[in-house]
């Protein structure tokens, strides 16, 4: 067999029809031929992800000078943004407005989910539509009719003095954090809905089955089997809601008034009013360090808690 | 068969996917129009060489010539082969027609030409008519016949299939295992055919190739696979075999003597494998090869008496397990349940006698599990 | 589906199923409520019914240049999103690739940083390099912001339909590029549909990017912004909201209906 061998690769011409090296390059290795699919989505996401973000961290390191950028590197701004009260206080608000908008939204949001998920037997994927139809609608127009509904004229008042309940129209309801987390949940509900409906879903029934013939009662049984598996819907629902709202500018400009303002709105005005480019990327880093941190050990304490739990 | 003038030459392969090596350093020759199986338990490798003759897989090492063309630098889209899916990957986005008729773009051949050869494929693969049907309308088998088709009408030098009938129930397997031979046979193309039902490669195929983790342990045809495995390995995975141990007593011009302590001295007939005096010796024996009786044989030849511990029907014909004083496993035997078989046995409890011939003896090296076959 | 002991009725949860969609649905509904009021103050009792805010709405050239901006960008943005997607999507569906993981979480990483972020690293990064604003760079932008989404939405696609159809083709003498439009694209197809609606949808909405981003020319959230200022314009905005909100709601469906169509080839796929 090796003198055959031998003869065949000797007097054989190497394949005609091959396109060069690079051809029988990709062709041995598959690795490649993924990363050049992939290297014009890559190469965008890197111009448009890694390049920003870099100059970002740059220019928070300048100062402001009039119109002119000081262009010797210093963390001046970083002190500032962690020694002036307001600064602190905003991002405090920030992320206690967020908090409170993906608790609310992941408690109001899960029963609903359950409720498509054991108890809608026909016709699941219209209660999906249903739910996550208004998120596919203006979300401009989504907090706009929340200062509708609660504004000085809006329904809520022109509503009550019309019935004759009240004389004067109720001004705690628009600007106040209390409004802004409001609409917050509302405008984000659809985005809690999936992950939970998801983790709901994906829970094989014979587990519930076997909880309740080894003597669980409902409750008992949600809280030892639904519950704990659903759980990383839950954190994942927590998460897309707190990460985006964070920055948020449209809800608390339109409603937040002035307790209800929040980081973003302080970031908006060191590019516009008050032009100071470096502080505004200080900010903002700052914020998606903050943001980065808590999501970090939320996802941390909820894993203990699983563990805990399970 | 024209195993000699080889059509298709595997040329020391290799194949790792990371760490992992999946085909290591394989060597085989298919001649052209031969039915070749690779045949071996799920990991062994099959899958992977298949895949690297179809181009889906590089060789880490070595090559792949096809018709005296080197495979190296040929992507699948132009080498001369095709193959049939193990799920048949039959385009769901079109009809049957359009499957059939996907390969034979590039022949730019006139509309109703290509219509009268798809239709042709169709008849020949029993499904006229079917061209307007999707596949999700379509039965396992059917589906198979389609994919069969779409290879065939490429009229390609080489159809490789991957575990085509894996998916099929029992009785519709073994009918395709007939028209699949048959076709071949018609068609005159080599196949290589990948299994692991040792069944199935034994009744299609010319030759086979059995593989275990990644090495290639024999190549051989059917019979010579099952009559004389040269390893302990291969032995063992096609069929069921009984094993003893011995040690060689003396050796001449066609016979080699084992004393193969409770089963006394055993005879076996000398072929390309060498043993040396005192080595020691693997004796092998097919349970059907052993002869079973109540009373003690007269006359000559080898046997050995034993006590019955546990008989199964299985129809066409009976196992049954016997142990032998001094040897730890009880020993397999088969007998055909026909007319003229002793039906007593069957109901037999207690001491029996076992007998065999010389031929049925195959010896094996001791310590030959991972040889490379040829 | 036969309901068992675990999934039987259960009349308090389906009471707060309905108020739950009650409160998701009545504030968006009162958008076009008022679109029809014949005040320009948004209040109850309600007016005289009426169409002139629509006509109001017609004449307003400057929202119709807006909503023109808002498709030209929301178009381009969903298209090279939606191919990026499809590149990438079958990248990591279909090949063995080390730093698969890594390459993919940073894909994503849009869906976990806020947007206001983007829009300011992208501002300064256009005004370092002397890049007038435009509604180029507010398509950069969303492109950006978009690839995740049309990437999550073509993944399952690849993942649904076995990559053997895809090699049968090139086993059938197919290279690449065919076997792409002969087989891939028409698989995915609806996919591809759902990809390019989520990103027109999401670009078409988008507010905070294009606020860091738009230049002279506004996309039509911006300039709504502007008008929400200005108490007599409000029922012009309405008129509009409710136009695109019933837009929206019929695309839905449409884009629902065209997936259900798609649904036989990922059971054929499956098996």
């Amino acid at each position: 067999m090796t003198d055959n061998t031998a003869t065949l690769r000797s007097t054989l011409p190497r394949s005609t029809k091959s396109g060069g090296w690079l051809s029988s390059l990709l062709m041995r290795f598959e690795a490649l031929r993924g990363y050049l699919l992939l290297s014009p989505t890559l190469l965008i996401m890197i111009i448009g992800i890694c390049v920003p973000l870099f100059i970002l961290v740059g220019m928070s390191l300048w100062t402001q000078h009039g119109f002119e950028f000081d262009k010797s590197l210093t963390l001046a701004n970083y002190f500032n943004v962690a020694e002036q009260p307001i600064y602190k206080a905003l991002l405090a608000r920030s992320i206690l407005i967020s908090g409170g908008c993906a608790l609310a939204t992941v408690i109001l949001s899960y029963p609903m989910a359950y409720f498509v998920a054991f108890h809608v037997h026909r016709h699941k994927m219209v209660w999906i539509i249903l739910m996550t139809l208004p998120f596919w609608t203006s979300y401009l127009l989504r907090v706009f009719s929340w200062k509708i509904i609660l504004g000085y004229n809006g329904v809520i008042n022109s509503g009550l003095i019309g019935m004759g309940l009240i004389d004067q129209p109720l001004e705690f309801l628009l600007y106040s954090p209390l409004a802004v987390v409001i609409t917050l949940t509302h405008a984000w509900s659809a985005f809690a809905i999936l992950p939970i409906y998801v983790s709901l879903e994906k829970i094989d029934r014979s587990l519930l089955e076997a909880a309740t013939d080894l003597g669980d009662g409902p409750v008992r049984r949600f809280f030892r089997i639904t519950f704990p598996m659903s759980l990383p819907g839950v954190i994942a629902a927590a998460l897309i809601i707190f990460i985006p709202t964070v920055g948020d500018y449209i809800t608390p400009t339109l409603l937040g008034g002035p307790d209800g303002i929040m980081l973003a709105n302080l970031i908006s005005a060191q590019f516009g009013k008050v032009n100071d480019w470096p502080m505004g990327a200080a900010l903002a880093i700052a914020l998606m360090v903050t943001v980065a941190l808590f999501s970090v050990v939320f996802v941390i304490i909820s894993r203990k808690v699983t563990e805990r739990i399970t | 068969m024209s195993n000699n003038s080889s059509f298709i030459s595997i040329q020391n392969v290799s194949k790792s996917f990371g760490s992992v090596a999946a085909v290591s350093d394989v060597s085989m020759e298919i001649g052209g129009g031969e039915f070749f199986s690779l045949l071996g338990p799920s990991g062994c490798g099959k899958t992977t060489l298949l895949r690297m003759l179809a181009g889906f897989e590089t060789p880490t090492s070595g090559e792949i010539v096809i018709d005296g063309q080197s495979m190296s630098a040929v992507p699948p889209h132009q080498r001369p082969v095709n193959m049939v899916f193990q799920n048949y990957a039959i385009f769901p986005h079109l009809n049957i027609h359009d499957n059939i008729a996907y390969g034979m773009r590039k022949e730019r051949l006139p509309q109703a030409e290509l219509d009268k050869k798809v239709e042709e494929m169709l008849e020949m693969i029993k499904l006229p008519g079917y061209g307007k049907r999707r596949s999700h309308e379509l039965s396992g088998g059917e589906r198979q016949r389609v994919a069969l088709a779409r290879a065939l009408i490429k009229r390609p030098k080489v159809l490789l299939l991957d575990e085509p009938l894996g998916a099929l129930d029992k009785q519709l397997r073994e009918q395709m295992q007939m028209e699949l031979r048959a076709l071949q046979r018609s068609v005159g193309i080599t196949f290589v055919f990948v299994t692991h039902d040792q069944e199935e490669a034994l009744t299609m195929s010319d030759r086979i190739a059995v593989m275990s983790k990644g090495r290639t342990l024999q190549i051989d045809s059917p019979t010579e696979l099952y009559e004389k495995p040269i390893t302990r390995e291969v032995a063992a995975f096609i069929g069921t075999m009984n094993f003893f141990d011995g040690r060689v007593v003396s050796v001449d011009n066609d016979q080699i003597i084992v004393d193969a302590g409770a089963l006394g001295i055993v005879k076996g007939i000398k072929d390309t494998t060498n043993f040396g005096v005192g080595e020691m010796a693997q004796i092998a024996v097919r349970p059907e090869k052993f002869s079973l009786s109540i009373g003690a044989p007269n006359g000559v030849g080898n046997f050995i008496e034993g006590n019955m511990i546990s008989t199964a029907y299985l129809g066409e014909r009976s196992y049954f397990h016997i142990a032998v004083n001094g040897i730890d496993q009880p020993i397999a035997v088969s007998a055909q349940n026909s007319a003229s078989a002793d039906i007593n046995i069957r109901d037999h409890k207690g001491q029996v006698w076992l007998g065999w011939p010389d031929a049925a003896v195959v010896l094996l090296k001791q310590d030959a599990s991972h040889s490379q076959a040829q | 589906m036969s309901m068992s002991y675990i999934n039987r009725p259960n009349r308090p949860l389906h009471v707060y199923a309905l108020l739950y969609l009650a409160f998701l649905y009545v504030p968006v509904l009162f958008l076009p409520l008022f679109s029809f009021n014949d005040s320009i103050f948004i209040a109850f009792p309600l007016k005289e019914f009426t169409f002139k805010w629509y006509e109001v709405m017609f004449n307003n050239e400057p929202m119709l240049a807006a909503l023109a901006n808002s498709v030209k960008v929301g178009v381009v943005t969903s298209i090279v999103a939606t191919f990026l997607g499809i590149f990438a999507a079958k990248a990591v569906t279909r090949y063995r690739m080390p730093g698969r993981g890594p390459v993919v979480a940073f894909i994503m990483l849009p869906l976990v940083i806020p947007g206001i972020i983007f829009g300011v690293s992208l501002l300064i990064l256009l005004s370092e390099l002397g890049v007038r604003l435009s509604l180029y760079t507010v398509t950069l932008g969303h492109i950006i912001v978009c690839v995740p989404f049309a990437m999550v939405t073509m993944i399952p696609r690849f993942e649904g339909f076995d990559a053997s159809i895809e090699e049968a083709s090139s086993d059938l003498g197919e290279n690449m590029w065919w076997t792409f439009w002969r087989v891939t694209f028409p698989v995915v197809f609806p996919g591809i549909i759902a990809s390019f609606l989520l990103c027109f949808t999401i670009s078409f909405d988008e507010f905070i990017i294009a606020f860091f981003l738009s230049g002279t020319e506004p996309t039509l959230p911006i300039y709504m912004w502007s008008q929400l200022r200005f108490p007599d314009k409000l029922p012009g905005v309405l008129a509009l909201g409710s136009i695109i909100l019933m837009v929206s709601f019929v695309v839905v469906f449409a884009a629902h209906w065209i997936r259900n169509r798609g649904m036989p080839y990922k059971r054929v796929g499956g098996v």
